[in-house]
């Protein structure tokens, strides 16, 4: 089954070869499998088609005039959209020592020349389905973190895979959001939801973390995962505070504007959680789950009861030291935890040196 | 002796690849490229341009091998070598063996084309 998918996926292909009948070899073969190619003549051009379109897949022969395979691969490499694209070394059966060297380079895979039309098909086909499920994380990336994170995410490489992180996880929503809701229209609501998410999205962003779940009028955010961050507990903070700050800028204008203003509450835990990426093939996100992920819940609710912006757990408030004032409060039983835990607000408005 | 100059399983290989009407056009242009590549590598050993040399020997060698013309292929592949390695001025004889043996693949080719 799973075979017969990939074998018929057809794919965007550039074929890079000074050598004319290779170039029409490679070309019409790829064709008769269903492939749309493109070709170049050497690394300088191929570089100019790729830049100018979108491609899925490149054959890459290393012996060329101007510009050779290596030099190819190595600007490949340096270019955070391209270097996405597999590279299949197209050479000669005596060239194996060289092709090594290309694959420590990054290249996906290589055929020797003259070509096998089984394992050109294979290869060919596994190649592009692995560039449909970087090309499919990728997304997902650009869904859960603002830009400038999806983009070290990418350069520096992370993995979705189930492991165990030390991390905080933030827990955000705002005050008794269902009678705002009532009191104005449908489309102001919308519109006061779009809002808050954006700034909420920027304070997370600039300390690093990501936006993973968004519901209602609640997120969840991670700091620590799947970048590691020294200083997670300290940024989740940060992030919390420049929140708060936030929504009061936005209170002013909605206040402004005779508008109905929000007010949020923030929990954050830290240490060992569980992250990875999970749902299914279709519809997936990255998370983290556990007991301090809980916890961050829990103490997002509590808010409520202390009437505090911002809550933390006695790990965050460890790890800050004494960098950001808190206050502790009393230890209280939470949902689900057999014994108190101390608790710990965040003073807002409060000067942090970084 | 046909066996020799072009291997059949490798030529099946490639007509299987590229489809039976496509394989002519293709052969085609092994026919017009390879004697400029041998012009070439000529000119490169009058003026000692190893680099040339080299290149075009590749080129011709990794063409042939397509085909499945091995003789010619190894031949290239030598002189390929020799050209790397700097040095060239023994070559004539290799190259001009190669210009037989390309002859040789060229009426292979032409009947293996028209089905035989």
């Amino acid at each position: 089954m799973g075979t017969r998918r990939l074998a018929n996926e057809a794919g965007r292909i550039l074929v890079v070869d000074d050598n004319k009948v290779n170039r029409l070899l490679l070309a019409r073969g790829l064709e008769q499998q269903g492939h749309s190619v493109s070709i170049a003549e050497n690394g300088r051009r191929a570089m100019e088609v790729l830049q100018a379109g979108n491609f899925d897949l490149i054959l890459l022969d290393l012996q060329m005039p101007e510009m050779d395979g290596y030099q190819v691969l190595e600007q490949l490499t340096k270019d955070l959209e391209l270097r996405n694209i597999p590279v299949i070394i197209t050479s000669a059966v005596e060239e194996l020592d060289e092709v090594a060297r290309c694959i420590e380079m990054g290249a996906e895979d290589y055929l020797t020349k003259p070509l096998n039309p089984i394992l050109l098909k294979a290869r060919i086909g596994s190649s592009l389905e692995k560039k449909r499920l970087r090309d499919q994380q990728r997304e997902l990336i650009r869904k859960f973190a603002t830009s400038e994170v999806a983009d070290e995410l990418l350069e520096k490489g992370f993995t979705l895979g189930g492991q165990f992180v030390d991390a905080s996880a933030m827990f955000s929503d705002i005050r008794s959001f269902t009678t705002i809701a009532e009191s104005q229209s449908p489309a102001d609501t919308i519109e006061l939801l779009n809002t808050y998410y954006t700034l909420m999205f920027e304070a997370i962003g600039n300390h690093r973390g990501i936006v993973n779940q968004m519901v209602g009028d609640g997120l969840m955010a991670i700091f620590g995962a799947p970048l590691p961050q020294e200083d997670h507990c300290k940024q989740a903070v940060l992030a919390a505070l420049e929140m708060i700050e936030l929504i009061d800028l936005f209170n002013c204008d909605q206040a402004a504007q005779g508008k109905a203003q929000i007010r949020i509450g923030i929990g954050i835990a830290s240490g060992q959680m569980i992250a990875g990426y999970t749902g299914t093939l279709s519809r997936a996100t990255y998370t983290c789950v556990g007991d301090t992920v809980n916890l961050a819940a829990r103490l997002e609710t509590h808010t409520k009861i202390v009437g505090e912006p911002i809550l933390i757990d006695e790990t965050t408030q460890v790890h800050l030291n004494r960098s950001i004032q808190t206050i502790e409060h009393e230890p209280v039983q939470l949902k689900g935890k057999t014994q108190v835990v101390k608790i710990f607000s965040v003073p807002t408005g409060q000067e942090v040196s970084i | 002796m046909t066996e020799q100059v072009v291997d059949r399983a490798v030529f099946e290989n490639l007509k299987a690849m590229m489809g039976e009407d496509f394989i002519g056009e293709l052969i085609d242009v092994y026919f017009e490229d390879t004697p400029l590549l041998i012009a070439e590598m000529r000119k490169a050993l009058s003026i000692q341009d190893t680099e040339v040399f080299r290149r075009a020997a590749h080129s011709v060698k990794s063409n042939s091998a397509n085909f499945g013309a091995m003789q010619l292929s190894m031949l290239a592949r030598e002189l390929e070598m020799m050209g790397k390695d700097g040095k060239i001025e023994a070559a004539v004889p290799k190259l001009e063996r190669l210009e037989v043996e390309f002859q040789k693949v060229q009426l292979v080719l032409k009947d293996l084309e028209n089905g035989h």
